[in-house]
């Protein structure tokens, strides 16, 4: 069964909070190898960990 | 000055920060305004066991962690959420047609981590945050704010991992939804 790109960013968000199966990530890397929109989404969800940490350390600095 | 009047009024100092801190996870300025009061006394009570290892504010926080914990326990077995997250899940859903597959595809942000050193970007971050759905922000804070993992935060808010994970993309996507269209892509 392919996935669908709806599919391939809840397991992109998933992957964010545990290691996925090997299977898992071989259908997601064949699916980015054609998928321009799911590619960037999988950026934009990274860079928003990034985000999440950067806000995190800002606030107990004290920069607001 | 007496020492442990010292103490306190150092505590009393942090009580702004630990607000801001409480309200991002809580919604509703009482709750948020108890949690914190809960924690100024065990500090107080507890002054004994900070004896300066960690910086206060760190110390503090761990606190307001635990705290926050408990409140967000006691409000989810208070409250039915499933509802209330059907309006921004709209908003997800509306990303993508019938067959999973995008309505349009998202374009790549270009060098996003500039934004990273820009305060604007984190004040619509905040604003991005506070407009998510109360059942997926407590999930999505708990886990990228406070740092939990998900097996814990799953078991502490009484829902199923599977469940978890559909309020992690539901967050996720709707922040990557909002911080595009009022960040990135103007």
């Amino acid at each position: 069964m392919t996935l669908s790109c709806r599919d391939v960013t809840q397991l992109v968000s998933e992957g964010l909070d545990r290691e996925l199966p090997p299977a898992e990530q071989a259908r997601l890397r064949a699916h980015f190898a054609i998928c321009r929109g799911c590619r960037s989404v999988r950026e934009r969800l990274q860079f928003l960990r990034r985000a999440m940490q950067s806000f995190a350390s800002r606030e107990s600095d004290g920069k607001r | 000055m007496h020492v442990q009047s010292e103490f306190r009024s150092r505590v009393e100092n942090e009580r702004a920060y630990l607000l801001r801190f409480a309200s991002l996870h809580l919604r509703g300025a009482d709750l948020v305004e108890d949690v914190v009061q809960d924690t100024l006394l065990a500090a107080l009570a507890g002054e004994a066991r900070f004896a300066g290892r960690s910086s206060l504010r760190t110390w503090l926080t761990g606190i307001l962690k635990h705290k926050i914990l408990d409140a967000i326990r006691r409000a989810s077995r208070e409250t039915t959420l499933d509802a209330e997250a059907e309006g921004e899940a709209a908003d997800v859903e509306a990303l993508f047609r019938q067959d999973g597959h995008w309505v349009e595809h998202p374009a790549a942000w270009e060098t996003p981590d500039r934004s990273l050193s820009q305060k604007q970007f984190f004040a619509v971050l905040e604003r991005c945050l506070a407009r998510l759905p109360a059942k997926a922000a407590r999930v999505f804070m708990l886990r990228e704010h406070l740092g939990a993992e998900t097996a814990e935060i799953c078991n502490e808010l009484g829902v199923t991992p599977t469940h978890c994970g559909v309020l992690l993309h539901r967050a996720r996507m709707a922040l990557q939804l909002c911080l595009d269209r009022n960040w990135f892509a103007r």
